[in-house]
């Protein structure tokens, strides 16, 4: 088949703000993170939080299998056309950071297929604390942890913990039972960002996913200015 | 041209995707066929003398100027697997991509409007060595190097292989990757006179034939 060859070849640059049709792209937010460290459920909460305001779509990054994106599928907190799995070959880091080309397409074709989109959730596969997004491939990037494993993480810092745009101290609600202490964890994870905002979140409690959504309408308020 | 350019597109961490993919490794490790450095190079052998001798005259053909778009009918046509088809144009338009950016030039700009979803990945690679200033040597070294080091470097994580064992497989099938290039350039030379059908058609079916299935697995970790 020949297609129409006035018609622009797909952009080549990866962070170019806007689409082939000149249209302004989605905003692209990844959420990055240790195994078990809440990741889907923040992803599959902010869903059911801002689909009603937003067309919004997801990619996970499962690292062997496809659990978190059917994890999201079965709590159906998105049509399935909107929700994408990329297979990162054993190496979640390396396709969300030094070989973002897989990602890159998965994000094209949704807003291809379902667009246009306001927003793209683009979902780690479980990592290390050295584990960052790219900025070829999202525009503002969540680090999530958790109070369960273990109230010295802050302290450690590292790339996620220190430089992402927001950092969640997720499952609060553990904090009692595992001998994590809040305070300390705040205070560490004020030490290491400056000013960069941290977020204290139980999706069991009343608050749940609330501050990070407010965020999230934040950053797409600037995006689209 | 440039030599260094040559190290740049043949690179291990050259971002187009190829670490997400086995060359057919997973399944063979699963099936019990790679359990050790020999048996590694066992098929690396199998697949350089098949895949990577078809891949390498597609690369080669490309630089020279074929059809990009009879290549392409030509790579489908020797890969009976819709499964590898699918990977094989899905990292071809990875490839597009990084290589739209490290050499951007009206001919590869053309091929991404022809090919929308990807075409396959030895033509593109041909094209873009073309657009890099390379020749058909360079192209086919790059194919045929690549046909052996992706199941290499996913055999070190599959069965925690000590990795200076892979590296020495690579290396001592060096002589031999020198020689299915050659051959894999000879090829790609007659297609301006012969057509396509110059082109080897040499397949390994139970590489085709486990890359179905492996397609089909619910864990994994390779995505071929």
């Amino acid at each position: 088949m020949h297609l129409d060859h006035s018609h622009p070849a797909p952009s080549a640059v990866s962070a170019d703000a806007h689409r082939p049709d000149g249209a302004r792209r989605a905003l692209r937010v990844g959420l990055g993170g240790p195994v078990g460290s809440g990741k889907t459920a923040t992803v599959a909460a902010l869903c059911r939080a801002l689909r009603d305001e937003l067309s919004l779509a997801v990619v996970t990054n499962d690292i062997y299998t496809r659990e978190d994106a059917e994890f999201l599928l079965r709590e159906a907190v998105l049509p399935p056309e909107r929700i994408t799995a990329v297979e990162t070959g054993a190496c979640p880091h390396t396709a969300i950071r030094d070989d973002i080309s897989a990602n890159l397409e998965a994000v094209e074709d949704l807003e291809d297929a379902v667009g246009p989109l306001d927003l793209i959730l683009v979902e780690s596969g479980g990592d290390n604390l050295t584990a960052t997004f790219s900025k070829g491939l999202v525009d503002a990037q969540i680090f999530v942890i958790d109070v369960a494993g273990g109230d010295d993480i802050p302290r450690k810092g590292g790339p996620g913990v220190t430089t992402a745009d927001l950092l969640v101290i997720n499952k609060t609600d553990l904090a009692p039972y595992v001998g994590s202490d809040l305070a300390r964890m705040a205070a560490d994870a004020k030490a290491q960002r400056a000013e960069l905002p941290v977020v204290l979140q139980s999706l069991r409690g009343d608050t749940g996913v609330a501050d990070v959504a407010a965020w999230v309408r934040g950053r797409l308020a600037a995006w689209a200015a | 041209m440039t030599r260094a350019a040559l190290l740049v597109l043949a690179d291990g961490r050259f971002p187009a995707g190829g670490h997400a993919h086995s060359g057919g490794a997973e399944a063979a490790v699963k099936a019990g066929r790679i359990t050790d450095p020999a048996s590694l190079e066992e098929f690396c052998r199998g697949r350089l003398h098949t895949a990577g001798l078809v891949a390498g005259a597609l690369a080669a053909a490309a630089v020279l100027g074929a059809d990009p778009r009879e290549l392409d009918a030509a790579a489908d046509a020797r890969t009976p697997s819709p499964a590898l088809r699918t990977a094989a144009r899905r990292l071809g338009r990875q490839l597009l991509r990084a290589a739209r950016t490290a050499w951007p030039c009206a001919e590869l700009d053309a091929l991404a409007r022809e090919f929308p979803k990807g075409a396959h990945q030895p033509v593109v690679l041909g094209l873009a060595a073309r657009a890099a200033g390379l020749t058909p040597e360079d192209a086919a070294h790059c194919a045929v190097y690549e046909s052996v080091s992706g199941p290499a470097t996913a055999t070190v994580r599959l069965l925690s292989l000590d990795p200076f064992d892979a590296t020495g497989v690579l290396a001592r099938l060096a002589p031999e990757l020198d020689r299915v290039a050659d051959a894999a350039v000879e090829a790609a030379r007659s297609v301006a006179a012969e057509g396509t059908d110059a082109l080897p058609a040499v397949s390994a079916p139970l590489l085709e034939v486990m890359a179905q299935a492996h397609a089909a697995w619910p864990v994994r970790l390779f995505a071929s």
